[in-house]
């Protein structure tokens, strides 16, 4: 079992014939995905990856390689001025699930974009992450497929690589991953905490949860909430930035204490207050996560 | 990306938004034509002085060089207003937000005085929560607004924008009816909010604070400050504003990295740290302190980092002085352990290594890339996880 996207999802790459949509649109091929169709305007009517069983057809634009193909959930490897128009073209063409990988896009772009999708049935992930992956079934976005196992315990992290760090520990300690999905380092994104926490509960194959925030927001607060009325299975809690000097941005966009909100501190006491496990370090994901499973 | 109180001005007069009469001014002699200007225009003799910096608390802090003298001063004359920009302009002004250090002043604004009826405060900026813009005003101007939030967070009026449609004349009428004001006064707050909302947008502000918003004894509505800071993902449609950065009000560290697109901040720890993701590097920054010590830096190579990317940031750590060991942490996945390896070894026989290396490689091509370590004769320290490569070099810098 699984969230959101296995062996049947049929994935389409916007951006494919660019360098990184290229090159991760084959490393989700080698990983086993199901990648049916790339979009790039003007590019339609070309075959690429063709050393992959007939290639990947390129459409020019995302309605044709929907109804041509059938791909039910989209990847986005557009440059920033161009995100929010890529992901409005595949609501708009009735794809179910869009992931935007696309990292520097305005934050006014992205507050039309999330008026324009409310209401509308298409789920957007990111923009600003890694993507989802179910393991050895369908890997959507730039994460290395291989450090992950299918097991027991789904991931949410707003990082990248600090979801792979923890993965890469429940995969050594034989616990594996029915689903992590990287929400994204944007203070303004499609998915959040608790939309990924409600699927994870409903999840039958998913034993625990880790959910890794950093500073900003109040993301972390509103899962805390969610999680002390809904959620009954271990739920292992780190938080990134208690070392960020306030009014800073620590990378992300949305990773900055401003005016003495969304502090680690506030974030972990919810996250505590709300009967999380909390892992001292990052290096202390997995053992947390193991202990809480015997327990 | 945040820039002067009087680029900030300039700006919104140009949207239509109402400011006091001012200039800028880089020497004492500007400051003095710039006071006689306003002084021919308005017929009063009365003129603020204002240091420009990229901080707050200016009225409140002090020079160093002159112990009774504020960031902003109201003279009486152009002769005084020339007297007091000799005293600002190449001074340092401490203020509650500039650290001990100071800053020093190298501009000054040079501002028509007001009668000033009521200082109250506005704001704009991204509410996280409802992913919109949101308005914040309050009758306590002049006040820090984290500090009306605590005490009376009654008194912060909000309203949230509607991205499809922008900010309503309601709306704006529901604020100044808020704030106590009325007939005129009232009329001109909503046509000064109905003017602000949209620079807002239109300039892709990531805030925008007027504090104070002034109404004078003659019933005008003015932004008497203006801090405005900038969405730097934005900064691609906006090349006039990118024009405006004051690259001495930076950090040099900061703007080199930016350079080689490298994202760093500098801190005041004795670790410095390189590290691939946002998120990760703050998580190393965190596990050095949770060891007993203190990060240097916030430094993160990115996921599609270089050989040469790599070797640049590690020359920006090892120039600060504070930095008596160096972790690097990298998680590769995409990026390749050996690609890390080679830029260390680089960097390390180009710039030398004075200080104890911790290096812990995880992800593809890892033992490729600890071989290379071993066999390159630095004096390197290989560390099997993030615990282990942090407590090792805590341990080297005590």
């Amino acid at each position: 079992m699984s969230v959101l996207v296995d062996r049947t999802t049929r994935l389409l790459v916007q951006g494919i014939t660019g360098k990184t949509g290229m090159f991760h649109a084959e490393q989700s091929l080698a990983y086993g995905t199901q990648v049916v169709a790339g979009v790039t305007p003007g590019k339609g009517g070309e075959r690429v990856l063709t050393q992959y069983k007939g290639g990947v057809p390129v459409f020019d634009t995302v309605g044709q390689a929907v109804s041509t193909t059938g791909a039910n959930a989209s990847v986005i490897f557009v440059p920033p001025p161009l995100a929010a128009d890529a992901i409005l073209e595949a609501a708009d063409a009735g794809v179910p699930l869009i992931v935007c990988i696309t990292e520097g896009i305005p934050v006014s772009d992205m507050v039309k974009v999330k008026r324009a999708l409310s209401g509308h049935p298409s789920r957007l992930i990111g923009p600003n992450c890694p993507g989802i992956i179910t393991p050895e079934q369908c890997r959507i976005g730039i994460m290395p497929g291989y450090i992950h196992k299918p097991g027991r315990v789904a991931v949410v992290s707003r990082s990248g690589t600090l979801t792979y760090e923890a993965v890469h520990q429940l995969t050594t300690l034989g616990l594996g991953q029915t689903t992590a999905i990287g929400i994204g380092g944007d203070p303004v994104n499609g998915t959040n905490f608790v939309d990924c926490l409600e699927l994870f509960n409903d999840d039958a194959a998913t034993e625990g949860i880790v959910m890794i925030g950093e500073i900003g927001g109040s993301a972390e607060e509103d899962a805390a909430a969610f999680i002390k009325a809904r959620v009954r299975k271990p739920v292992v809690g780190f938080i990134a930035g208690t070392t960020a000097p306030p009014g800073k941005r620590m990378g992300h966009a949305g990773a900055i204490i401003s005016g003495g909100k969304g502090t680690a501190s506030a974030k972990l006491a919810a996250l505590r207050d709300a009967g999380v496990h909390i892992a001292d370090t990052p290096s202390d994901i997995g053992q947390t996560m193991a202990r809480a499973l015997r327990a | 990306m945040k820039i002067h109180e009087y680029q900030g001005k300039d700006l919104l007069r140009a949207e239509g938004v109402p400011v006091p009469l001012s200039k800028v001014a880089f020497s004492p002699a500007d400051a003095r034509q710039a006071a006689k200007a306003i002084i021919e225009h308005t017929g009063n003799a009365v003129v603020v002085v204002k240091a420009q910096i990229h901080a707050g608390g200016r009225g409140k802090g002090r020079f160093k060089e002159h112990p009774d003298l504020g960031g902003v001063k109201v003279v009486k004359g152009a002769d005084a207003a020339e007297t007091v920009a000799k005293s600002m302009l190449g001074s340092t002004l401490v203020t509650i937000q500039t650290g001990a250090e100071g800053k020093l002043v190298q501009r000054l604004l040079v501002e028509q005085g007001m009668d000033i009826a009521k200082e109250l405060y506005l704001a704009l900026t991204l509410d996280r929560a409802t992913s919109r813009t949101t308005v914040m005003a309050s009758t306590e101007g002049g006040m820090e607004i984290e500090e009306v939030a605590h005490k009376h967070p009654e008194k912060i009026l909000r309203t949230t924008i509607d991205p499809a449609v922008g900010l309503q004349p309601y709306q704006a009428r529901n604020l100044a009816y808020g704030l106590g004001l009325t007939g005129d006064t009232a009329r001109k707050m909503v046509k000064f909010l109905l003017a602000l909302a949209p620079a807002y947008d239109r300039l892709d502000c990531s805030l925008l604070e007027v504090n104070p918003l002034v109404v004078t004894k003659q019933g005008e509505v003015l932004a008497l400050d203006a801090k405005v800071n900038f969405d730097d993902n934005a900064l691609y449609r906006h090349p006039d504003v990118e024009q405006l950065r004051d690259a001495s009000e930076e950090d040099a560290a900061e703007l080199e990295a930016k350079n080689y697109d490298l994202s760093y901040i500098s801190l005041d720890g004795a670790i410095g740290c390189m590290v691939n993701g946002a998120g990760l590097a703050m998580a190393t920054m965190d596990i050095i302190k949770y060891f007993g010590s203190q990060p240097a830096n916030f430094l993160d190579v990115g996921g599609g980092a270089t050989a040469e990317k790599v070797t640049a940031a590690f020359k920006i750590i090892t120039k600060d002085p504070q930095v008596k060991g160096i972790l690097v942490n990298i998680f590769g996945g995409i990026m390749k352990c050996d690609t890390i390896a080679q830029g260390v070894i680089t960097a390390v026989k180009e710039v030398g290594l004075k200080v104890p290396l911790v290096v812990r490689l995880e992800g593809t091509n890892v033992e490729l890339g600890k071989k290379m370590l071993d066999g390159s004769g630095l004096a390197v320290t290989t560390a099997a996880s993030l615990r282990d490569a942090a407590s090792k070099i805590v341990e080297l810098t005590k």
